[in-house]
């Protein structure tokens, strides 16, 4: 609902252990990440941060795998149209 | 910037477009409610609407919280405000928010001690440099934020700070939606569901609107690609008869929430029996505040606030923008009453407003032309 | 029945609102706010509302712009004043000496006038160190030396510990204006191209950090420097193509262009993948929600440029030491008139307003 941008974390904060310092296209800031603490987290790992808090983990898996599914929708319209052009196949519109 | 550029690539921009074209039957009028005032920031901001069909209608959800604040809630902010000894800190987004006597920004220029912050972390820390003043911090968000409050709060009791104080705002999302699917008129085809609230509360909450109401509803990032995919995957769902609850924003969002959060939020809070809201009327259970537990840094219990209702300015049309009733373009003071630097209501001075959206970046010809069709 | 006295007293009262009206004072806020100094739309109305109509009756006509322009012997030589109220007093990449002394020369250099001198005038805050006033004139030195211009004057004053800042500085400036061009909102024509010097946001986001309250930290540095060595290769590759120019201080480059668009009551298109912007600054404005285009700049400069001159003025700008990172980033239309507008290759438009208000980092 609010802003909420990815950041990378550059080092956990070592005496306090809910703080870390993340970083945004070369802006860094602390930031508490005591939401996650569920989960081991470390440096080089994104996180969503909103309002100096870390949300989520930004999972990379995930974004790749989404990136796949957007690139497809392109193969798809291009794989129609090749039918289309064929003649067989029925046309959409 | 990772997890930014990626999504918004051009070519795959331009793919998803022609895929909704291809998907969006010219036989039927689809109305789609974004949810996230954030959602119609970016749809503008990024000049989404032009690439859809005509016969995709987006219609402006109530989704910024700032905006469905009525004006006595901030009035009763500003007279703690006013208080001798008080320093009062709230987000950028509140500042120009109009009051009965002023924004804030007005009130600091009459000499209110009014900061801005980028975190409650930051009030609190506040607190803490300036041990002879009291520092209250204006909580506002959905369950985004309430988390933040929350751990601030925790760790003012944690530190025994007792110079700070909350003023509570926080409201819930689900009454909201809830609110929208009851009003009698309201005809919706499908929503797109809240990015960010969904990192705290996940997709479970959300099952309601497809099982009782049936509508599809997609959970979906924040930048154009993420946006345009979310319509690519309701108007699959809605061609091939299917309403579930599917989530977009999956790198982000996980199904069943986050957990260290809503416990913040249960052990902090508690729901307030109702809440009135801009446009949508008094609804139950909607709104945050603090237990008793923490009675000590309530600024509700700690100072009291003139709890005034006020309403609107009778030709302002707020409320029936927030419900999606109005675009902001028809409202009659749009652009002219009402605007960033004169504003009637805070849907044109939140970053979250529709009516800020549109006049920001929507060219006002253009705006006036597509309300024509 | 009035007395003769209370006549006069009401008469008297009445008589400021009718000079005001018959003066074209047209200022109605009530109180001066942060947001009347910020450079956009209520600096605009501060400015057109009350000083133009008292203070520039003469000048009414011409639209305002960095410099005035006046006619001696045959020479045209233009004048500019600026105020400096800067905190932190210094920061990465400069101080509020070298703001003092850059800026002044910037809007001499956008004027199209060859930067000859400059007086200025300290207020300074009773208790701060002599080695902060120091340093500010050591920097000021500096920069009036790599600038090419030379202090021939000024005033001090000192105020109660509590005021000023540390240091407030004005200036004025005078320059001789290079014959050849004629640059004006008016000189502008459908078709002709936006150029822009370099990378955008670098002074304001920088302060914004400086200031500490927001807990940033990014290696970023103000861009304050001379723009004139870029405006002079202009000039000479292209005297004729040169239409208007501007520095984009407050307000950004949004603010400018717009201040353009209803001037020339043309409308301009962006290209938004044209603009250059730092890696840090996109960062810092994506996490404050505040968008590069209304920020400051004190090193960089907009110039439109004819068509046909575009190539050329671009590689001379180019060749200029700092000069490296111009770009064009878009054209002037005749339509949509009085706007500016930015579009992304992937075919989305946006509107780009000028600035409201102070630039507040938006959160939530």
């Amino acid at each position: 609902m609010c802003l909420a941008i990815p950041g990378r974390i550059v080092e956990i904060v070592e005496d306090l252990p809910q703080l870390a310092m993340v970083e945004v296209a070369g802006v860094r800031r602390q930031v508490n990440v005591d939401l996650l603490r569920d989960e081991p987290l470390g440096p080089g790992d994104w996180v969503l941060i909103h309002v100096g808090f870390a949300m989520s983990r930004i999972s990379e898996a995930g974004a790749q795998e989404q990136m796949r599914m957007l690139e497809m929708l392109g193969e798809d319209e291009q794989a129609m149209q090749e039918i289309q052009g064929y003649g067989f196949g029925q046309a959409e519109h | 910037m990772r997890y930014v550029d990626e999504f918004r690539d051009p070519k795959l921009i331009r793919q998803a477009a022609a895929e909704i074209r291809r998907l969006a039957r010219p036989d039927r009028h689809y109305r789609v409610m974004e949810v996230c005032g954030g959602h119609t920031h970016a749809i503008y901001r990024f000049g989404l609407e032009g690439l859809l069909p005509g016969n995709l209608e987006l219609i402006h959800g109530p989704g910024c919280p700032v905006c469905v604040l009525p004006m006595g809630r901030t009035d009763d902010g500003l007279a703690i405000a006013e208080l001798p000894g008080v320093i009062f800190t709230a987000f950028g987004d509140v500042m120009r928010v109009p009051g009965t006597k002023g924004s804030p920004l007005e009130h600091k220029a009459r000499g209110a001690e009014i900061r801005m912050v980028y975190s409650p972390l930051d009030a609190l820390k506040l607190a803490q440099a300036h041990p002879d003043r009291h520092v209250v911090f204006f909580a506002i968000g959905f369950e985004t934020t309430a988390p933040s409050t929350a751990l601030t709060l925790l760790r003012a009791r944690q530190l025994g700070v007792a110079n700070f104080s909350v003023f509570c705002n926080h409201v819930t999302i689900i009454p909201a939606i809830r609110a929208i699917l009851d009003s009698p008129g309201m005809r919706l085809d499908a929503f797109v569901g809240p990015g960010h609230v969904s990192t705290v509360i996940g997709c479970r909450p959300y099952e309601f609107i497809a099982e009782d109401f049936g509508k599809p509803i997609v959970v979906s990032g924040f930048e154009p690609l993420d946006i345009l995919q979310s319509l690519v995957m309701i108007l699959r769902q809605l061609a091939d008869g299917r309403a579930e609850v599917e989530n977009q924003y999956a790198r982000v969002v996980p199904w069943e929430g986050n957990l260290p959060a809503l416990r913040a939020l249960e052990e902090v809070f508690e729901l307030r029996p109702y809440f009135e809201w801009r446009g949508l009327g008094f609804i139950s259970q909607s709104a945050l505040k603090l237990r008793d537990a923490f009675a000590e840094w309530d600024a509700e219990r700690r100072f009291t606030v003139p709890g005034i209702r006020v309403t609107d300015p009778k030709a302002a049309q707020c409320g029936e923008v927030l419900k999606g009733v109005l675009k902001p373009p028809q409202c009659k003071l749009f652009g002219r009453e009402c605007t960033p630097e004169r504003p009637v209501g805070a849907l044109m001075v939140s970053s979250e407003g529709a009516c800020a959206a549109y006049y920001h970046y929507v060219h006002r010809a253009a705006a006036a032309a597509s309300l024509e069709r | 029945m009035k007395t003769a006295s209370e006549q006069a007293a009401l008469a008297a009262l009445a008589a400021p609102e009718t000079e005001a009206a018959a003066s074209g004072v047209r200022f109605k806020d009530p109180r001066i706010e942060m947001a009347h100094g910020a450079g956009g739309k209520a600096s605009r109305r501060l400015i057109e509302g009350l000083f133009a109509p008292l203070l520039l009756r003469g000048r009414l006509a011409a639209p305002l712009a960095d410099a005035a322009h006046l006619e001696v012997d045959g020479a045209r030589i233009a004048l500019t004043a600026d105020a400096f109220v800067v905190r932190p007093l210094r920061f990465p990449g400069g101080s509020i000496g070298e703001l003092a002394v850059n800026g002044t020369v910037n809007d001499l250099a956008v004027s199209a006038a060859r930067p000859l001198a400059l007086l200025v005038t300290f207020v300074i805050e009773e208790g701060i160190a002599s080695g902060t006033l120091e340093a500010e004139v050591w920097a000021m030195a500096e920069a009036a030396r790599r600038a090419g211009v030379e202090v021939v004057g000024g005033d001090t004053k000192v105020v109660e510990h509590g005021k000023a800042d540390g240091m407030y500085i004005t200036t004025a400036g005078v320059g001789r204006v290079d014959p050849r061009v004629r640059c004006a909102a008016s000189e502008v024509r459908a078709g002709d191209q936006v150029l822009l010097s370099g990378p955008i946001g670098d002074h304001g986001i920088t302060i914004l950090l400086a200031r500490g309250d927001l807990e940033l930290e990014a290696d970023l540095r103000s861009d304050t420097r001379s723009v004139y060595p870029m405006v002079e290769r202009l000039l000479a590759a292209a005297p004729d193509g040169v239409r208007w120019m501007r520095d984009p201080t407050r307000g950004g480059v949004a603010t400018a262009l717009n201040e353009l668009a209803r001037d020339s009551r043309l409308g301009i298109a962006l290209c938004e993948e044209e603009i250059p912007v730092r890696d840090a600054v996109r960062g810092a404005c994506e996490l404050l929600g505040l968008d590069p285009l209304h920020i400051a700049n004190e090193g960089q400069f907009l110039a439109v440029v004819a068509p046909e001159h575009a190539a050329a003025a671009l590689a001379a700008v180019r060749s200029a030491p700092g000069g490296e990172e111009a770009v064009i980033i878009g054209e002037v239309r005749a339509e949509p008139a009085r706007s500016v507008l930015a579009a992304a290759s992937y075919g989305g438009t946006r509107i780009v307003d000028m600035l409201v208000g102070d630039p507040l980092p938006r959160i939530c």
